[in-house]
């Protein structure tokens, strides 16, 4: 038996869809030769977009999904072969997550879903009045959960998680959809029950650029059911030193395409965001010591006014841009197409 | 699979402790389970009165509509249950969880019982008090054993129904809605199954509640030999094998079944 919390191995995971009418079969590859390795007391990030299959990787490791090829070892135990193994040592919650029966308290609902993973009920209550206190739901402890606000259902449901005391914790995007203090506090809880228990392993998926770098130890970035890349945030940073990163603000919106793809010193280009206010804020790549006049003469000559430009320190987000090729807001169209 | 007894049992407490407290906290069930299947049951011993019917019909009406609650029970809030607990999101949370898929079963099924037995009861209750019904039980032990060997045989087929629903969707609805009526003419809720003839009474012994019935009413009402498809003893000797095949192939059905959904992809909503 191996000493990693995770090991997967050139691992694949095909679907075969119908279309609406009964055509022709599709095959779809969400996942495709996959490799990673994670160690126990890791907080590993699998960041990626909408559709990258970060979702269908979690569900394998969490024995609801048998992969197509390869192999996935949880605790040293396949997946595949001996999932009951698997399932005494891991959790899993997922973000915008509304299981439960809305007719239960919160209490009640922990207590029961403590009570599948066999956790006598005493210690169920006790650790279910500590993480109800750190998560700030104490008072909403004895309400209906039909009853509790979005924030407040994925506070319940990450407590679900925790309640259990698994041995690795799988947490699918936990932060989707909170405002920011929740999330703050959700990231919070996470790396206090990380530091508690330093043999404790979590592997959350997300695809919030700055909920990966405050909180993963060591990020895999995967695009089209493939990984990419997979370090520390700040070994992938440095993956940028050769390369200087431009936040530019127009005041018009910018058409599809890369507008920059000849001018000098340009690598990569994404659209960030539309900023509101027919303003669009996009970053740069270039290469170190190349001038970002280039990209300004360039949008003036496509009539668009410059409002802002800004020199920035590499971030995640930076570096998705220069490995993925695209912005991580940018959804994938398709997995394996 | 293995999993832990004491494990299970807590699952089984647990999944149970839903229904138990549902029912509590939303007493609109006893109008809607109690009240309204009261006036059903009423109907029938009223038909059978303006025919001047043998006074047993009676009985065996309200044997049926006590027994009734049990099918709707294993066919709604069982068999189906698995399709509404994936609409929920639950689904994946018990099949990730170390337990026996069993386990959620019996929990569902004791939890289940609770209101199915209350709304049996108040049947019962209505037979004696309001239409003087007659039980002459002539073996107390075999009757409730009846009763026993019937509800394990007729939750094991519920069992095995339900891992047909682990990977149906709308369309399982539509198999319980099938199933729902059709079983109340065969399986002879309101009349002696023998009157559909033999053959279908036989195919209809499929459904425990068959020949179940039809045991029950021999040992409450002497006359009902006379109507019996079988005697007592063949008949709770089937029902003990129909238990027991029941629940094997419920098990392995159950297997089978997610085995079949975690290759699919099917055991979850999203496939994403």
């Amino acid at each position: 038996m191996n000493n990693l919390a995770v090991e997967v191995e050139n691992m694949g995971r095909e679907f075969r869809t119908r279309g609406r009418s009964g055509g022709r079969q599709a095959v779809l590859k969400a996942l495709d030769g996959i490799d990673l390795e994670i160690r126990p007391g890791e907080l590993f990030g699998l960041l990626g977009p909408n559709g990258a299959g970060k979702t269908t990787l979690i569900k394998i490791l969490c024995t609801l999904l048998l992969p197509t090829s390869g192999r996935a070892l949880v605790s040293g135990i396949d997946v595949a072969t001996e999932p009951h193994r698997v399932r005494e040592r891991i959790n899993m919650v997922s973000g915008g997550e509304h299981s439960g029966y809305g007719i239960l308290t919160v209490r009640e609902h922990l207590w029961l879903f403590s009570q599948l993973y066999g956790v006598p009920t005493r210690t169920a209550r006790r650790r279910t009045d500590e993480l109800l206190e750190a998560l700030g739901l104490l008072a909403e402890a004895d309400q209906k959960i039909a009853m509790l606000s979005t924030g407040m259902r994925q506070k319940m449901n990450l407590i679900r998680g925790f309640v259990c005391d698994p041995l690795i914790l799988f947490l699918d995007e936990p932060t989707l959809g909170l405002d920011v203090q929740v999330a703050r506090e959700v990231r919070t809880v996470i790396r206090s029950w990380l530091a508690a228990s330093p043999e404790k392993t979590v592997l959350l998926t997300t695809h919030y650029m700055a909920e990966a770098e405050i909180l993963c130890d060591r990020v895999a970035i995967i695009s089209r059911g493939r990984v990419l890349a997979c370090d520390t945030p700040e070994n992938l940073k440095q993956r940028l030193d050769h390369e200087v990163v431009y936040r530019v603000e127009t005041d018009l919106i910018l058409e599809p395409g890369d507008p920059f793809r000849d001018v000098a010193g340009v690598r990569r280009f994404g659209a960030e965001h539309k900023a509101g206010a027919g303003t669009t804020r996009f970053m740069v790549i270039m290469d170190r010591g190349s001038e970002v006049t280039g990209v300004v003469e360039r949008l003036e000559r496509m009539g668009k006014q410059v409002r802002a430009v800004n020199r920035a320190e590499p971030s995640l987000e930076d570096v998705f841009l220069h490995i993925v090729g695209r912005t991580i807001g940018e959804d994938e169209d398709a997995p394996g197409h | 699979m293995k999993t832990r007894p004491a494990t299970n049992l807590r699952a089984i407490w647990a999944r149970s402790y839903v229904r138990i407290v549902g029912a509590n906290r939303e007493l609109s069930w006893v109008f809607f389970e109690i009240f309204l299947p009261l006036l059903n049951v009423s109907a029938y011993v009223f038909v059978y009165r303006a025919l001047e019917a043998p006074p047993e019909y009676e009985g065996y009406v309200i044997i049926g509509g006590a027994m009734l609650a049990y099918w709707l029970n294993v066919l709604w809030s069982m068999a189906s249950q698995f399709y509404w607990e994936k609409e929920m999101g639950n689904l994946e949370l018990y099949l990730m969880a170390p337990i026996s898929r069993v386990a959620i079963l019996l929990g569902m099924a004791f939890g289940g019982m609770f209101m199915s037995s209350v709304r049996a009861l108040a049947i019962l209750a209505m037979g004696v008090f309001l239409f003087g019904v007659d039980f002459q039980v002539s073996s107390v032990g075999g009757l409730l054993g009846t009763f026993v060997i019937t509800l394990v045989a007729l939750y094991g087929l519920g069992m095995l129904l339900s891992s047909l629903f682990m990977l149906l969707g709308r369309e399982g609805w539509h198999l319980s809605m099938v199933l729902q009526e059709p079983v109340y003419l065969a399986s002879g809720f309101y009349f002696p199954v023998k009157f559909l003839g033999l053959t279908t009474a036989f195919v209809a012994s499929l459904v425990p509640l068959t020949l179940g019935m039809d045991a029950m009413r021999q040992l409450a009402f002497p006359k009902a030999s006379e109507t019996a498809l079988l005697a007592v003893h063949w008949e709770v000797g089937i029902l003990a094998l129909l238990a027991a095949l029941f629940l094997w192939l419920a098990v392995r059905s159950l297997e089978s079944m997610e085995r079949r959904g975690r290759e699919s992809g099917r055991l979850t909503l999203k496939w994403q």
